[in-house]
């Protein structure tokens, strides 16, 4: 250990001079550690970057069965295709939609439950409010859709049976289009929010306890405090996860909307990742390079938001991702 | 009563007017919040013991209405379930154990600031997350490596989430004393031996974070299962239950019995219900036993994010 660290100590001082005998040393040293690393790193080449080097696909004309490197290379004519296409715009709409709704209503959501929360103090009822919220987050995406489609049904769901004994007429729920981003989101708000406020949470705890005993002094009520101690408490975390949500915003999830599309709405809910699988997986014809070029358009313009996101985040709160 | 007055701090007695009720709103609130959240998993459990036709007309609000388990009994009766329960279990179990055990492997090592070549390597993971290949490449090398339709293809190809992986870094590097390293390196233990013999004992906590959320993960996966797997033998209960409660096929065998077709449209929402319920039951009874985990895991994934 003592001569690690002295030779540590003078390749400090002279940081120009690379030391391959000390390099090396240190590598043979741990190698323990490089050892355990072994198969995660095999895995990780495997399975995310061996895809990657895949997605050359997007550039030639794949057939199943073909070999992955030899097939015809056509260059962008995938893309051009995609680009030209009816489906291109729809489903940037789609997408867009989707997510940037969810964001308009699940940003803000946590933060007032979560200031709301705090101010409770501990105990069984903020205890159980707090366990409750977590729940939802446990139910499978299939549940979640199939008790969607249980509660809005058109005959038996108990909110048309509501509506009727009210005088009011039932309502479609799934098969009106119009209506398919505002469930898909508030059952979203109804799944996520008590996970989403953990986070917050954490940051209200540790707020000084001495700014409010301060306020107190100076009369300030709860509205107050709230407003200016709480919120700036937790502003450089909400801020942190909207530029980071906002980096999001071309990826919406598979499965849920998957689950909830039906004939009548798939003007509204075919994403992007649904086409992809559509186009590629299923079907009489799959068209893999096809396929393959809109979901690497997607994970392109998917990486520029985020690294975007991340010189926003740099330039406002001077933290970084990476 | 004296000390209980003693460490409440001051500004709780010198409650003010608007101060009181701003506090009676909230708790309102709060409760309505709660009873938001509440009330459809109460209907579900509710509506799945209850009379299928005090269902059907709406009867049921809160309570259940006409007691009866018959569904249930149907759905017990019915193998495709017990098979899909069974290879979710087997899922989970395996799944988890390999999910966990490839976290400490990748996490430990980098979790090590003595460790040369850590940025790139811990580069090459994170970047992982930020850009993918896409579902198609993916999908085809998958099948290239012949895990196409085993249970492997469930497994193998999700073995490690570097989200997870984050977390598990940050708690080694926060949680373990640095003086712990070099007193066992002084005693000749070299990085495997103190990995197993002083690391995961002392990781307990995050173990159990990981389990929890590689767990439920493997529970809930409809996506993985629908691409990789053909043979419905294999199928995972997720995708049983979307053709029962999202496509709507039924097996008839399962109300057939019912007189009238009233009667056999009650019967299949009811057993809808409690299928929902049947499906969540093992995660949402797990939960509240490692809530204190589940918290504890979001808070050292939030300090990082």
């Amino acid at each position: 250990m003592a001569s690690i660290h002295t030779s540590e100590n003078t390749a400090s001082k002279k940081p120009k001079i690379i030391d391959h005998a000390y390099i090396w040393r240190k590598i043979r040293l741990s190698w323990e550690l490089y050892a355990l690393l072994a198969l995660p790193v095999v895995w990780l080449l495997v399975f995310q970057y061996y895809p990657m080097y895949g997605a050359q696909i997007a550039f030639r004309d794949f057939l199943p069965g073909d070999s992955m490197w030899h097939a015809k290379w056509v260059g962008l004519a995938n893309f051009e295709r995609f680009f030209k296409s009816v489906m291109f715009v729809n489903l940037i709409r789609n997408t867009l939609v989707l997510s940037l709704y969810s964001l308009a209503v699940g940003f803000p959501i946590p933060i007032i439950f979560a200031l709301s929360l705090n101010q409770l103090r501990p105990g069984f009822f903020k205890q159980t409010v707090q366990m409750v919220s977590y729940a939802p987050y446990f139910i499978s995406t299939v549940v979640l859709v199939g008790m969607l489609l249980q509660f809005l049904a058109l005959r038996q769901g108990p909110i048309n049976l509501l509506f009727q004994a009210l005088g009011g007429s039932p309502i479609h729920f799934m098969g009106n289009a119009d209506m398919f981003p505002s469930i898909y989101v508030w059952s979203g708000v109804w799944q996520y929010t008590g996970f989403n406020t953990v986070i917050y949470l954490a940051a209200l705890s540790t707020v000084d306890p001495a700014l409010h005993e301060a306020a107190v002094m100076d009369g300030a009520n709860r509205l107050h405090r709230i407003w200016y101690i709480d919120l700036p408490g937790i502003l450089p975390t909400a801020i942190t996860l909207l530029i980071l949500n906002m980096g999001q915003v071309i990826n919406v999830g598979f499965e849920k909307v998957f689950l909830m599309q039906n004939p009548l709405n798939t003007a509204v809910s075919e994403v992007i990742s649904t086409y992809v699988y559509k186009v590629g997986l299923i079907g009489g014809i799959t068209n893999y390079s096809y396929a393959a070029a809109i979901g690497l358009f997607n994970s392109i313009i998917g990486l520029v938001l985020l690294i975007t996101a991340n010189y926003l985040l740099k330039r406002i709160t001077h933290t970084s991702l990476w | 009563m004296i000390r209980k007055l003693a460490i409440r701090p001051t500004y709780r007695i010198r409650e003010s007017r608007v101060d009181f009720i701003f506090t009676v709103i909230n708790n309102i609130f709060l409760l309505s919040i709660f009873f938001v959240i509440l009330y459809p998993l109460v209907y579900v459990v509710s509506a799945s013991v209850s009379d299928p036709n005090a269902v059907a007309a709406g009867k049921v609000w809160l309570w259940p209405v006409g007691f009866t388990t018959k569904a249930y009994q149907r759905i017990f009766e019915y193998s495709r379930i017990w098979t899909g329960y069974a290879n979710s279990l087997f899922y989970a179990t395996v799944g988890t154990f390999v999910n966990v055990s490839m976290t400490v492997l990748a996490a430990y090592p980098l979790s090590r600031k003595d460790l040369f070549g850590k940025n790139p390597l811990l580069f090459l993971f994170v970047f992982s997350m930020m850009f993918s290949g896409g579902l198609i490449p993916f999908y085809i090398v998958v099948k290239q490596l012949g895990l196409y339709d085993t249970r492997w293809a469930l497994i193998i190809p999700q073995a490690l989430s570097v989200w997870n992986m984050i977390i598990a870094i940050t708690y080694f590097r926060t949680s373990l004393p640095h003086e712990l390293l070099e007193a066992a390196q002084l005693d000749g233990c070299g990085d495997i031996q103190y990995l197993f013999r002083v690391v995961l004992p002392l990781s307990k906590p995050i173990i159990a974070v990981l389990s929890l959320f590689y767990a439920v993960g493997h529970w809930n996966q409809f996506f993985t299962a629908l691409i990789f797997l053909a043979n419905k033998d294999l199928f995972p209960l997720q995708l049983i239950l979307r053709d029962i409660l999202v496509a709507n096929t039924v097996d008839p065998s399962l109300y057939e019995d019912a007189k009238t077709m009233a009667a056999k449209a009650g019967m299949r929402e009811l057993l809808k219900f409690a299928l929902i319920v049947v499906a969540s039951v093992p995660v949402l009874a797990i939960y509240p036993f490692v809530q204190k985990y589940f918290v504890k895991g979001l808070m050292i994934g939030a300090i990082k994010g």
